[in-house]
């Protein structure tokens, strides 16, 4: 286990050093970010500016769902977007092989090549706006939500990784696999919406089978809707995310059994 | 004249059938760009609450359906995929030389190459936007004039031009910068926006729509989808297609003029 922490320690500090060369590049991806978030924000606007409520959620409830969704995604994008996205051309080139040769975990190895520490300072903005937006709301959140709240965070950044990783696994049987990248960016898409607005068999399949629609909803309840069982909330979402973890793993498992290099 | 039209319909033909072998490729694009559509349905529904035969901006319910579905459809038609990043990848690593040796116009190969692949695109995808509209089709409401299918057809092809000409206006980027993808994801993210992918721009405040209308970006999705729901006709429509076709000559212009001076400067790498 320290061995993991100490690779990751490298890993971490080898990437900032990089990023801090392309200062001008890191400083671009910020404003993409950016512009995107504040594309979210005025959307919200517009809605609120013909209802005022939807589905039982007020426009600061709303925002601070963007806001914990700009956190938990773009925590996941620090951390492991860039790795998984690689995945596809590793395994079409076969430089797959040599992950596979390290001595530690090849999913591990695979996952944490890099940081993108552009997106951990996004995911800062996103704390601003959950704060602000916590604020209009008129509410303090007790030590107890907070320390929820915590908790789940990491719960939501691990079903973002492991929804991508089983994405990334595809490109084992198919060769192009970018659009399966591409389909990360969709699904997601509706996870900042709120949860209530989902009904029948797509309600079901986003929150067991693919369970994107708790990754934000469940933290953001915790804040800005405590008196919706937080708990419940939190444990629903923890036990979501180990089913998809552990099926990702042995889908991950699975394609490793199946790959034969490229070059032979 | 002869002879060039049909080097561009062996060009055409290439392009086709290269994207033909990525079919599933873009197959499966579509069946995730389906998800979004799912979630904004739902939205859309709860925006209407328990009052389903109500109003918003002027909208009822299953107009805005036709209007989100009809976005998508318009947007598999015209929006290029990756022809800004093949261009940009033949600046960068000196493929070009190839091109420039070549008895073609190169802004005229890549428009065909891009005609293709929309051409084939929207073939492939044709049984599943069908299937979409089918299920939707409680919602869906065909143009009730001839000439609205006329005009649409117009602005469709013009905001065709449109998306192309800014595609291959970013990619001529880079002949002076390396890395371009970041400027062509800030220009995409005013696009969605701003194009009417996200909400119908007539949503806006109308201070804000009123400086938006004279921008390039609601021509590119929003004014032939308004076109097609006859929401818009008139003096109302002739002037939109004024602006849409003057910001098809802007784009033009600028595409044939960073094309020019970026040909000055390309060093041929690798060449």
């Amino acid at each position: 286990m320290n061995r993991y922490v100490a690779i990751y320690r490298l890993t971490a500090r080898n990437s900032l050093i990089r990023e801090m060369n392309f200062k001008l590049n890191f400083l671009l991806w910020m404003v993409v970010e950016l512009l995107w978030f504040v594309g979210q924000l005025a959307f919200i606007e517009v809605l609120y500016g013909q209802v005022q409520d939807i589905a039982g959620w007020s426009k600061w409830q709303v925002v601070t769902l963007v806001g914990v969704h700009q956190i938990v995604s773009q925590l996941f994008q620090a951390i492991f977007y860039v790795n998984l996205a690689a995945l596809p051309e590793l395994v079409r080139t076969g430089r797959l092989d040599l992950m596979l040769t390290l001595p530690v975990d090849a999913q591990f190895a695979i996952s944490t090549r890099q940081v993108s520490f552009d997106c951990l300072v996004n995911s800062l903005v996103g704390i601003g706006i959950v704060t602000f937006a916590m604020t209009k709301l008129g509410t303090v959140p007790s030590p107890m939500q907070l320390a929820l709240f915590a908790a789940a965070v990491p719960f939501g950044v691990a079903v973002h990784y492991a929804v991508m990783f089983g994405l990334s696994c595809m490109s084992f049987w198919f060769i192009r696999a970018q659009s399966f990248i591409h389909g990360y960016f969709n699904l997601f898409h509706i996870g900042r919406y709120p949860e209530a607005v989902f009904r029948g068999v797509f309600r079901f399949i986003f929150t067991w089978l693919i369970p994107i629609i708790l990754v934000s909803n469940v933290p953001a309840k915790i804040l800005a809707r405590p008196l919706e069982s937080p708990v419940a909330g939190l444990a629903t979402l923890a036990t979501a995310t180990v089913i998809v973890l552990v099926g990702t793993r042995a889908l991950w498992l699975l394609a490793l059994r199946r790959y034969g290099s490229a070059s032979s | 004249m002869a002879a060039e039209l049909a080097k561009y319909l062996k060009v055409f033909n290439v392009g086709a059938q290269n994207t033909f072998v990525y079919r599933w490729n873009f197959i499966l694009r579509s069946v995730f760009g389906i998800v979004p559509l799912i979630g904004t349905i739902y939205l859309w529904r709860a925006m209407f609450g328990s009052d389903a035969s109500g109003h918003l901006s002027g909208y009822t319910y299953s107009q805005l359906i036709l209007y989100f579905a009809m976005t998508i459809f318009v947007e598999n038609l015209v929006t290029p995929t990756e022809d800004e990043w093949q261009i940009a990848g033949e600046i960068r690593d000196g493929r070009m030389n190839f091109l420039l040796l070549k008895p073609i116009n190169y802004l005229a190969y890549r428009f065909t190459l891009y005609a293709s692949y929309r051409v084939l695109y929207t073939a492939v995808l044709l049984p599943g936007i069908a299937v979409i509209f089918i299920v939707l089709r409680e919602h869906i409401t065909l143009p009730s004039h001839g000439f609205t299918w006329l005009a649409f057809a117009a602005s469709t092809g013009l905001a065709a031009l449109i998306q192309f000409f800014i595609a291959y206006a970013l990619a001529m980027l880079a002949f002076w910068i390396l890395e371009i993808s970041t400027v062509i994801f800030i220009v995409f993210s005013i696009e969605y926006f701003l194009s009417g992918q996200v909400f119908p721009l007539d949503m806006l405040p109308p201070w804000l729509g009123a400086i938006v209308k004279w921008t390039p970006f609601p021509y590119e999705l929003y004014f032939p989808v308004q076109i097609f729901m006859e929401r818009i006709s008139g003096a109302a429509l002739a002037t939109g297609l004024a602006i849409q076709a003057a910001w098809a000559v802007v784009m033009w212009l600028l595409a044939v003029g960073l094309w020019r001076l970026g040909i000055k400067r390309y060093e041929a790498v690798g060449g």
